[in-house]
């Protein structure tokens, strides 16, 4: 394990933050739990808890949560710069920050979400989002450590993104699922097991191309901000 | 032996000019940055580092441009003004990740060099986050010494610091600027950069106001008469004899002395002894009253 990846790891589970981490595993698995146990129809309550809360809250917000953590608040207190001040190359600060966030989060969520899948319909839907949500993980953690990089409040940004441009307008707007993490990760899960629980809306190609280049392009985009990272001074 | 060079500088944001039009050399040695507050110190401080890239001119060390060349961090060191730090480590876990991120062949050994350094050695394995101000500050002064790099710049490094700290940071200061590392530091406050270095660089309004050995840029103001505090055995008669001389311009004579304003610095100061021998008087003080610091940095904002 890199330094690099080791304070900002120390930091992600040093900060009450993580804490937030908990809720919502908690409460998709504990939906599950409830539903099956009192034998309710996987076919009334699957979308609802799998997709509208697993795929469409659960993962993209703990994403948000550790994305802009492994960055954006060391940007915040100024902590980054000790990091800054050694001469290693920019990308590997980036690919450091980025893969924890990626391990973080994809843990985070695939585990909840196999657990669900599982208690819905099988070990293969289980197995299935949680593939989807490793990718889903890779797409979202890139996207918002971009964001810690470009804004003072990447957070705020971040969940505009989740709810105004996914939940809201990916509704209603069909051209704007084709920039829609949730899409992605939905048709990767359905084209990996079918299910009729899921209902994709891109095809896996677009999913797969659109998610590759949302990780690649905003891991390239964020090691250039951060070789022009500036300091404002506070006096001047 | 390494330098930073500043050719033509300035930074601008938006249609504030912070900096303007700066140009310095920083020679191995310690040299204060001197200023009020907002006059551009850090701006000029956060260039050098290569964390501002500036609108106009180049900022270099050695030659090799700072603004993105993470390179540069091998031979340069910086502490913030902003007390940033990772709280939830100890001091050594804290300066031993400096040192593996600066890829040092022996990073434990380093760790312990800069913890002794800056006396932060006992408290080393507290959590920075239960220690006093003065000790993040040394903690940070170690993490930026550990690769012992030839170029350290420090923003207000005595901010927070107790009159102890304080000296033992400007005993360290000294000691690094005497074994050839270029050192730069910037304060507003006068007498600690006055004990720490002879060698200023003075920002006023984000111009650069004056640069060298304040003593000498005290003389190259001849506009202003030099003062000098005087005692000899007739201080009355030496009065008399000295308002006769060309680059005296007044005389007072005081209960424990006499004060002495004179034009010319050199011309003053080689006429004084003559008068006294030729008076046959002896002379048993002779100080150069005005030229302070901080006399020197009142007539600069004046001006």
């Amino acid at each position: 394990m890199s330094t690099v990846a080791w304070i900002t790891a120390r930091g992600l589970f040093g900060r009450r933050r993580a804490l937030l981490l908990l809720p919502l595993p908690l409460l998709l698995v504990g939906l599950a739990g409830l539903c099956r146990a009192y034998d309710v129809r996987p076919s009334d309550w699957g979308t609802p808890v799998l997709v509208g809360l697993g795929l469409a809250v659960l993962l993209p917000v703990v994403s948000l949560i550790v994305g802009t953590g492994v960055l954006g608040s060391e940007v915040d207190d100024g902590t980054i710069v000790h990091i800054l001040t050694k001469p290693l190359p920019r990308r590997d600060i980036i690919l450091a920050k980025l893969g924890v966030a990626v391990g973080v989060s994809a843990v985070t969520a695939a585990v909840p979400l196999f657990l669900a899948g599982w208690l819905a319909d099988s070990v293969g839907l289980g197995l299935a989002l949680a593939v989807a949500s490793v990718v889903g993980a890779f797409a979202y953690s890139s996207l918002f450590l971009l964001l810690s990089l470009l804004t003072r409040r990447p957070v705020l940004l971040g969940l505009v993104y989740i709810l105004v441009w996914e939940g809201l307008l990916g509704r209603f707007v069909s051209g704007t699922r084709v920039l829609s993490i949730e899409q992605y990760v939905i048709t990767i899960a359905d084209k990996i097991t079918p299910t009729a629980l899921l209902e994709s809306k891109v095809s896996l190609p677009v999913a797969v191309v659109m998610g590759g280049i949302f990780v690649v392009g905003c891991a390239i985009y964020s090691v250039d901000r951060l070789r022009s990272f500036s300091m404002a001074g506070e006096t001047s | 032996m390494t330098t930073v060079d500043l050719q033509n500088v300035s930074r601008w944001y938006g249609n504030v000019v912070a900096v303007n039009d700066i140009s310095m050399t920083l020679d191995p040695g310690v040299t204060g940055l001197l200023g009020p507050n907002g006059a551009g110190k850090t701006t000029v401080l956060h260039m050098m580092a290569g964390f501002l890239a500036p609108s106009r001119g180049t900022v270099t060390v050695d030659g090799t441009p700072t603004w993105r060349n993470p390179a540069v961090y091998r031979q340069l060191g910086l502490v913030a003004e902003r007390e940033a730090v990772h709280g939830f480590l100890t001091a050594r876990e804290f300066v031993h990740a400096s040192a593996k991120m600066q890829k040092l062949p022996d990073p434990k050994a380093a760790t312990e060099w800069a913890l002794n350094m800056v006396e932060m050695a006992p408290a080393a394995d507290r959590r920075i986050e239960t220690y006093s101000k003065g000790m993040r500050q040394r903690t940070r002064v170690a993490a930026a010494l550990v690769h012992n790099p030839q170029v350290l710049l420090l923003d207000e490094p005595f901010n927070g610091m107790d009159p102890r700290q304080r000296m033992h940071m400007m005993g360290l200061l000294h000691e690094l600027g005497d074994r050839g590392h270029t050192i730069l530091f910037s304060s507003h406050i006068l007498e600690e950069v006055e004990q720490v270095s002879g060698t200023v660089q003075v920002i006023v309004a984000g111009r650069l106001a004056a640069s060298g050995d304040y003593r000498k840029i005290r003389r190259l103001m001849t506009n202003r008469p030099h003062v000098f505090a005087v005692q000899s055995s007739d201080d009355r008669r030496l009065a008399v004899a000295l308002i006769g001389e060309k680059s005296v311009t007044g005389v007072e004579i005081e209960a424990t002395g006499m004060t002495v304003r004179a034009g010319d610095y050199g011309s003053f100061t080689r006429a004084l002894p003559r008068i006294a021998l030729d008076q046959g008087i002896r002379l048993r003080k002779l100080i150069p009253s005005d030229e302070s610091l901080e006399s020197v940095f009142s007539y600069l904002l004046e001006a």
